[in-house]
């Protein structure tokens, strides 16, 4: 132990001693570094009541240059009283004096002096009093002999204020351990934003950016007509089995459905109609009203499309959603029962599938996704449908990273949308990309109540465009 | 999507030229197909049960290739092959037609028996074809696929395939009582019941899931030959009897089923040019995109006044319903990725969704105010909002889900307080105090809403600590009224927290939160019942408040 020696030499002393030790001045007298002395302290207290100290602090003060010559000669006020003659002196000639100017409204507030303005040769100033005592000029001489705390702190704060005295730090010429700058700080305390979140967030602002404006998503309770119906997926639609989707026993079914437009829904899939053949099935209406937790935002989308076709004359739209959607599937590493689904949407006459490419383009540019690729692909609501895929750096391959097409016209034209208007529309899931840009494997470490707390601690900023690709950890080293 | 796994030196013996890996997944592409996986029955093996297992298994190459969901005709190698070979202009586009045979037409009798349990079925036979080992297998195969697929699992449609030669016609479907069924299953040396049967599949891996289908009906269906011998009872298991072999000569297929729309036939449509040029961005001339059609199995020439484009779609392409799905074909054959990009003209000022916007600005504060964000579950247990809340699952307004897998997906939350103290749980190895928050939707039942149901915008916070620090989280909710310009009084808009009571805080350690001029939510210490049953050890303050009147 480094401290052995001076441990022991401490507690000895402390046990002649009485009423404590100052460590500062313990360690002059043994001629060591104040800093061993504490450090044998802090031994000593680490082995739990042995020893108890506390901290302590000394000030020390010093005259600056002008209370150095003050101590010596007197304060300027004094000066100003003592060259002051019994028959008075010219208030003009008094200000030339070198301590004139100071001292003069010093030695006034202090009633030492008056003024008489009206002697004939201009103001002439005369003493009140016989003799003063230099009240400054004492304080300053007990500094200059050690002597600073019989002063009382205001005393001593008014001679700094007239910059006579400085306070010295006593550690200023004091050698000290070197730091160690490999060492880390210490982390400010702070709360954090979920890292999926900070990912949505950047999600929000391209589509801001991009003039897309947001759809209302906060209903996760739908009716398959909406969920469905209304996308013109056919009720005997794999993806309408309970397999795949929540359905709801209380509350079942749906209170109302748009009487008119389920009509001309259910016609567009029994029979056919606006250039289609149709499902050419029994379309039922038990079947639109079961409720479901919304498998898809599209169903917002619809909801939002439906809206506009309200509006006349037609006004083109963009809009964008962020939100929760549910499937009663099988979970693994990457998959859970709900998640979060990102759609963008465009509805403008005469829009084109290179319009969608287009827009897509500039979409995962903003991501920091520039190399790009479309492939067919089959989705039951639009037509035609394009995955896109982008070039893994890391994987070296193709990967999907998004689902797009142009809605279909079934779906279109029963919500009374102009026969000419096109909606181009794209989708993709927030927690893919975010699971690549912070290099998680496990879904559950990011969603949901299993999450790493620490992995939310240390996430750092989302920028999409700036991605200096995912965190070395150990788990993806 | 159904994968369909070819084996690789078959596709191009039959395709006529090799390919590299990589050439042909660009094929794959461009068609709309995805070369999912380069495997063998070896490593399959390997993978699913050990290396051991996998010795003298075959380690021919196998080809797993994605087909969408709406594309039937390409789910065997003979489909793909086609609608390669006419995709790259090799072959034209087959013609198919029903040929009447020399002798008697075979017949398939309805009766009404059939009515109530699967009132439908066709049947068709397969004359004077010859199988081979690849053949017959892919034949199996593509008779599962479909089932799995646009017979959504045997129970829209179920198809039976049968050794003609070992049958004598007329043929009859019909159905009868379970127990009236007795025959030798299919690979069986043995007869059953059809009770017998039922009971016996429900341990087979296979067989079990189409069990529901017909287990709890009065009769069952099935079909004889005029001598009486069983073909099959759909939509479960054919009889072993008339089994095909790969010395099959004929086959007779029957489906039954529960709708009956589609027809097998040709059909012709008129699409204008200008309309496909105009969907898809390009400008290419009439006869150009006939050629691109009839790349895609549509036969298709340019008539009338030289704009419009007649289009012949052949029975295999169900899918093709409207002009669009013509459009789609059109855009393939030319290449996606040929398609000259554009930007919209669209003109729109974007606006955020208020509840949205509101939600995004608090998050930054909570976080600033020290508050770390979780991001729990929307569906929970029904304990998670009620008995372990102490509180009565009749009592929450709860929404239910009828057809859950598991109990964590019983409801929809009712509250947040749940997923942030099951976060807790599973992260009591981190350094106290733990301070979350979430700003996230709940739902209740509401008869007021088109769907009778609704989601709040709620914010919740727990300060889980070796104190209670009831302090701390009325702190916080004093600055979140303080962020939302919200003053410390009753009256004229302001906020106020009253003692008051819950079954989830210690008593007298409870406040209900007024603002606004209306019950906004509570605060309070929460119960040591509640603290235990969602296992943690430490005292538990929380804070949860509906955000939506201060919108």
């Amino acid at each position: 132990m480094a401290d052995g020696p001076v441990a022991e030499v401490l507690l000895r002393q402390l046990a002649a001693a009485d009423g404590g030790l100052d460590s500062a001045e313990l360690a002059a007298k043994l001629g060591v570094e104040h800093q061993a002395v504490v450090g044998a302290v802090k031994s000593l207290q680490a082995l739990g009541e042995i020893i108890e100290a506390e901290l302590r602090s000394t000030k020390r003060w010093e005259l600056t240059a002008e209370g150095e010559e003050i101590a010596q000669e007197g304060s300027h006020e004094a000066r100003v009283f003592h060259s002051i003659p019994p028959k008075g002196l010219a208030q003009s000639e008094l200000m030339r004096l070198p301590s004139g100017k100071v001292g003069f409204s010093k030695a006034m507030s202090n009633k030492w002096i008056r003024v008489d303005k009206s002697a004939a040769d201009g103001p002439r100033v005369f003493r009140v009093a016989d003799s003063v005592e230099d009240e400054v000029q004492r304080r300053l001489q007990l500094v200059q002999g050690g002597q600073a705390e019989k002063l009382g702190e205001k005393e001593r704060s008014e001679l700094r204020k007239r910059k006579l005295l400085t306070e010295v730090g006593s550690w200023r010429d004091r050698p000290f351990k070197p730091y160690n700058f490999l060492a880390h700080g210490v982390l400010p305390d702070s709360g954090h934003l979920h890292p999926l979140l900070k990912v949505r967030t950047q999600f929000r602002q391209i589509f801001l950016e991009m003039g897309f404006t947001e759809m209302p998503t906060d209903n996760y309770i739908e009716s398959s007509f909406w969920n469905f119906d209304a996308l013109f997926q056919p009720q005997q639609h794999p993806a309408r089995d309970q397999h795949d989707t929540f359905f709801l026993r209380d509350p079942a079914e749906a209170l109302q459905l748009p009487a008119d437009y389920v009509q001309r829904v259910k016609r567009t899939h029994s029979q056919g109609g606006y250039g289609s053949q149709g499902y050419k099935y029994n379309w039922k209406l038990e079947e639109a009203r079961k409720t479901v937790l919304r498998t898809h935002t599209t169903s917002a989308s619809a909801r939002a499309l439906y809206r506009l076709a309200q509006k006349k004359p037609f006004t083109p739209a963009k809009y964008f959603s962020i939100d929760r959607v549910f499937r009663n599937e099988t979970l693994d590493a990457t998959h859970l029962a709900e998640f979060h689904q990102i759609e963008g949407v465009v509805a403008d006459h005469g829009l084109t599938l290179g319009h969608l490419m287009g827009v897509l383009r500039e979409f995962f540019t903003k991501l920091g996704i520039t190399q790009l690729r479309f492939k067919p692909a089959y989705n039951p609501y639009t037509e035609p449908s394009m995955e896109v895929f982008s070039y893994h750096q890391g994987l070296k391959k193709w990967v999907e990273v998004g689902n797009s097409g142009l809605f279909r016209p079934e779906m279109l034209l029963p919500m009374g949308l102009p026969e000419n208007v096109s909606v181009i529309a794209w989708g993709l899931s927030l927690e893919r990309p975010t699971m690549i840009k912070y290099g998680i494997n496990n879904i559950r470490e990011l969603v949901g109540h299993k999450v790493n707390l620490q992995m939310v601690y240390d996430s750092p900023l989302c920028r999409l465009d700036a991605d200096p690709g995912p965190p070395r950890t150990q788990g993806t080293a | 999507m159904p994968t369909v796994s070819v084996k690789r030196d078959l596709l191009f013996q039959a395709l006529g030229r090799t390919y590299t890996n990589e050439e042909f997944d660009e094929l794959c592409f461009e068609f709309g197909l995805e070369l999912d996986e380069i495997t063998s029955e070896k490593e399959i093996i390997s993978k699913e049960q050990g290396n051991k297992k996998a010795q003298g298994a075959s380690d021919v190459v196998l080809y797993k290739i994605d087909v969408p969901a709406n594309r039937y005709d390409l789910l065997c190698l003979e489909g793909l092959v086609r609608g390669l070979q006419v995709f790259k202009e090799r072959i034209k586009a087959p013609v198919y037609k029903r040929v009447t045979p020399n002798g008697e037409i075979q017949k398939l009798i309805i009766t009404e028996e059939t009515a109530k349990i699967r009132p439908y079925a066709v049947a068709a036979v397969l004359r004077n074809i010859k199988f081979t080992k690849d053949r017959y297998d892919s034949f199996i195969e593509l008779q599962e696929k479909l089932h799995q697929n646009i017979c959504r699992k045997r129970a829209l449609v179920a198809i039976g395939t049968h050794d003609l030669d070992t049958l004598s016609g007329p043929f009859t479907y019909t159905a009868k009582r379970p127990s009236d069924i007795k025959f030798k299953p299919l690979n069986k040396t043995k007869e059953y019941t059809a009770c017998e049967l039922m009971n016996m599949y429900k341990t087979d891996n296979h067989l079990k899931h189409y069990l529901h289908i017909i287990e709890n009906k009065p009769l069952y269906p099935v079909i004889y030959d005029s001598n009486g011998v069983i073909l099959s009872m759909p939509p479960i298991i054919n009889g072993n009897h008339s089994k095909i072999t790969v010395n099959t000569r004929n086959v007779f297929i029957e489906c039954t089923g529960t709708d009956f729309t589609k027809e097998l036939a040709y059909r012709k449509e008129i699409v204008r040019a200008d309309l496909i040029n105009k969907k898809v961005g390009i400008r290419e001339t009439p006869e150009n995109i006939a050629k691109l059609l009839t790349r895609m199995h549509l036969k298709s020439e340019v008539i009338g006044d030289g704009n419009q484009i007649e289009i012949e779609i052949p029975p295999t392409r169900a899918d093709i319903i409207h002009a669009c799905d013509i459009v789609e074909d059109a855009a393939i054959a030319y290449g996606y990725n040929n398609i000259q990009l554009a930007l919209p003209k669209t003109y729109t000022i974007a606006n955020q969704f208020p509840l949205n916007k509101l939600t995004e600005l608090l998050r930054y504060d909570m976080a600033a105010a020290g508050f770390t964000e979780a991001l729990t579950f929307a569906l929970c247990s029904q304990e998670d909002i009620a008995d372990k809340l102490g509180l009565d699952i009749s009592a929450t307004k709860a929404v239910h889900i009828s057809n859950p897998k598991t109990a964590e997906f019983q409801v929809a939350r009712t509250t947040l307080l749940p997923g942030l103290l099951k976060t807790i749980a599973a992260n009591r190895k981190m350094p106290l105090p733990l301070k979350l928050f979430e700003i996230s939707d709940i739902v209740v039942k509401d008869s007021s809403r088109d769907v009778g149901a609704r989601n709040h915008r709620h914010l919740c916070a727990v300060y889980y600590n070796r104190n209670p620090g009831f302090e701390i989280i009325h702190g916080l909710l004093d600055r979140i009224m303080q962020l939302l310009s919200v003053p410390p009084r009753e009256k004229k808009g302001g906020y106020v927290i009253k003692a008051s009571e819950g079954p989830a805080f210690f008593p007298g350690r409870c406040a209900e939160i007024f603002a606004r001029g209306q019950s906004i939510g509570k605060l309070g210490v929460l119960h040591p019942d509640v603290i235990t049953k969602f296992e943690l050890t430490m005292p538990c303050s929380s804070l949860e408040i509906n955000i939506e009147p201060f919108l």
